[in-house]
């Protein structure tokens, strides 16, 4: 099913890459994960430039190194230009994906950010500043839990439970490095205390 | 110029990339819990109020929620420049290791030790999240609609989304919506 990719990429495919991702961006309310699978399609399903396992191992990859989760678009775009063509169509291809991603929200939330910093003492402002606070935390919230249940079943994983409220608790108790929390779950998880049967 | 000085800020670009560099080179599994202890807890470059109140826009507008709230800080002293420099800082290094971790990562990723570790990563990745969201949830204390009415929308929020698995832009079209209307009728009643 995984067979290698191999093809090449006129200068209309990298104009028709870059240009799906400055509509992703427009459309990434929320963060770029939520359009995983609007970008799957577009990439593995309809253009057939990315296997689904090089797709996967992208997102895995970026979520579990530190730094901005966004930067599972480099890894798509590296693995894009490696099937096409090798390193530097890679390393080309990353850095047109990062930048289709990220040019256009960075750039209107530029322009918000100095608007509502001028306007701040509007009554508008405040209550949409103020008004969405319960909800974007509860947003936060919310994708912890579904980062912990996705993919996971109770009865089978709860040792994987218990380990998330157990962060969860020291977290927000303590100050305690969080570097060593990641370390503490990544060794429970290599030596297998954390999969039952 | 109107900017309290009493307060702590960022003192020049240099110091605006480092923070962002330190924090993002932490973040494992995403770096807004990381945010929050820089910015708020060690820096204190903002109250947990006033986060609450960035992150709202940074999570509305499009875009990954915390690159647009270190736009927003960066762009807050330094313009145009500090927002390049905010971002450059969350960037630099972890293009780096995402590098390396995807050389990894073709090497053993295939290994079930290498897939646990991952799931218990991501385990404690998600603890991270929820207990910034729970410690957040105490700014809401300053909020004019008043505790109750906050935890009442939250909750709804996090049922709709988490369990319910409601489309977020329902969400936050409606229940954000209701949250802004009664913060306008509230603030306006008072002014």
């Amino acid at each position: 099913m995984n067979a290698p990719l191999s093809f090449v990429m006129q200068w209309t495919d990298w104009f028709d890459l870059l240009t799906h991702f400055f509509l992703f961006s427009v459309s990434s309310i929320g963060g770029p994960l939520v359009l995983l699978p609007e970008i799957h399609h577009y990439l593995v399903t309809q253009q057939h430039w990315l296997t689904s396992s090089q797709f996967s191992a992208s997102v895995v990859i970026a979520q579990a190194a530190p730094g901005p989760n966004v930067l599972f678009v480099a890894l798509l775009g590296w693995n894009i230009g490696f099937n096409a063509g090798g390193l530097f169509v890679g390393f080309f291809a990353a850095v047109l994906c990062m930048v289709g991603m990220l040019l256009p929200s960075c750039a209107l939330i530029f322009v918000t950010a100095k608007w509502v910093y001028k306007n701040r003492e509007l009554i508008a402002v405040r209550a949409f500043k103020l008004g969405m606070g319960p909800i974007v935390i509860a947003l936060l919230i919310a994708s912890g839990w579904m980062l912990a249940t996705g993919n996971t079943e109770a009865a089978r994983d709860w040792p994987l439970w218990a380990l998330t409220a157990a962060t969860t608790v020291i977290v927000a108790r303590t100050k305690i490095n969080m570097f060593w929390l990641l370390l503490t779950g990544a060794t429970l998880g290599a030596t297998g205390l954390l999969t039952i049967g | 110029m109107t900017a309290p000085s009493a307060r702590p800020q960022p003192e020049s670009l240099k110091d605006l990339f480092f923070s962002f560099t330190l924090l993002a080179i932490q973040g494992f599994g995403g770096v807004l819990a990381y945010m929050e202890r820089e910015l708020v807890e060690r820096k204190k470059w903002l109250t947990r109020a006033e986060f609450v109140e960035e992150w709202a826009v940074a999570r509305t507008m499009p875009g990954p929620p915390a690159l647009n709230l270190s736009i927003m800080v960066g762009s807050r002293y330094f313009g145009l420049r500090g927002a390049i420099v905010s971002v450059a800082g969350m960037f630099f290094l972890p293009s780096f290791t995402i590098a390396l971790m995807a050389l990894a990562y073709a090497r053993f990723g295939a290994d079930p030790h290498v897939i646990d570790a991952l799931r218990g990563m991501g385990a404690v990745a998600a603890g991270l999240f929820i207990a910034t969201g729970l410690k957040l949830l105490t700014a809401l204390k300053t909020n004019p609609l008043g505790v109750p009415v906050c935890l009442v929308l939250a909750c709804l929020s996090f049922v709709g989304v988490a369990l319910l698995h409601w489309r977020l832009v329902y969400v936050m079209l409606g229940l954000g919506g209701l949250g802004y209307v009664l913060t306008f009728i509230k603030l306006r009643g008072k002014s």
